[in-house]
């Protein structure tokens, strides 16, 4: 199914936003989630399931001030 | 000691980790500058989580607690989200908020601002808001429960210093027992020892030590001027006077004509 991940159209077959994280080889317990502008705790995404056109957001600490 | 809600910190100084020519001299950076609070943000994963993860790992070695921000969320469900996210990555309750209402003077969104605290506050969020030095507006934050103020003094990275001492001024008046954080805009450490001397309780920059010729210098050279500045309104500073008066005593002085 096509999705937008950060910004970005993908087609996946990932149908959990867990196994989207895998599918796009996105790694690492800093990661956050948000599907369609909810956020997603990491614990919830293997039940987190997607439809199509679902907008993903895949956020990591980086420098700020 | 200062208590940002109930942590004790010795340093007064905060220090944001963007803009510096290396991960290396920010490392350093902070350690020299002995700021024991770094910000930090939230931003899109590009290379599949290994970038954050490298510039996570690199901050969790600096034994530093983090403040995530908002930075860059112009709407109070953008600021919310990135929030909630930030919580979930960084493992804190604190966020520095920012609702940025002006592409080009950064200005914050006050009244976003104050709704985004609304909303944050319940959740069990201890907001560090990012405001301007607007009196009625700080009311407003302590209102929606924020326990502690971060008025600018001038705009982000503007470097300009303090633009309104009587509006920072009136802030401390007000608020005594209130923790406030200069917040943007320090260019040099006199601009920081300045609003120290006003009694205020820490200074938050970045750009002025990440873009200074060497950062690391600079960082420690801002460390001992929070400082002094903190002991001087401390030790009670002498009032100007419009008129010369000497130091040394005219009695006894000696008679050659």
């Amino acid at each position: 199914m096509k999705l937008i991940v950060n910004g970005q159209g993908h087609e996946v077959a990932a149908e959990t936003l867990a196994a989207l994280l895998t599918e796009l080889d996105f790694q690492g317990g800093w990661l956050a989630t948000a599907l369609n502008g909810e956020v997603v705790p990491a614990r919830e995404r293997g039940r987190c399931r997607l439809t199509e056109g679902d907008r993903i957001e895949i956020l990591a600490p980086m420098k700020g001030g | 000691m200062l208590d940002l809600y109930g942590q004790k910190l010795s340093s007064r100084l905060l220090l944001g980790t963007a803009l510096y020519p290396s991960p290396a001299v920010m490392a350093e950076a902070v350690k020299a500058s002995g700021a024991e609070i770094v910000t930090v943000s939230l931003r899109r994963e590009t290379c599949g989580g290994k970038a954050g993860g490298q510039f996570w790992s690199l901050v969790q070695s600096l034994g530093v607690r983090v403040l995530p921000n908002t930075a860059g969320c112009h709407s109070v469900e953008e600021a919310v989200t990135t929030a909630r996210m930030a919580r979930e990555v960084f493992g804190t309750n604190w966020i520095k908020l920012e609702v940025i209402g002006n592409h080009d003077t950064l200005q914050p969104d006050v009244f976003g601002l104050v709704d985004a605290a609304r909303i944050l506050v319940p959740e069990g969020f201890e907001v560090f808001p990012y405001t301007t030095d607007d009196l009625v507006v700080a009311g407003r934050l302590l209102d929606a429960g924020c326990r502690l103020l971060m008025p600018w003094c001038a705009p982000i990275g503007s470097a300009r210093g303090p633009q309104n001492l009587d509006a920072l001024r009136s802030l401390r008046g007000h608020f005594p027992g209130v923790p406030l954080i200069v917040d943007a805009g320090i260019g040099r450490p006199s601009h920081a020892a300045i609003v120290m001397e006003l009694g205020y309780d820490a200074v938050l920059l970045n750009t002025a030590v990440a873009k200074a010729g060497d950062s690391v210098a600079m960082a420690a050279a801002f460390g001992k001027a929070v400082e002094a500045g903190h002991e001087a309104y401390g030790a009670g500073l002498l009032e100007p006077r419009d008129m010369a008066v000497p130091s040394t005593t005219l009695i006894g002085m000696a008679a050659f004509l």
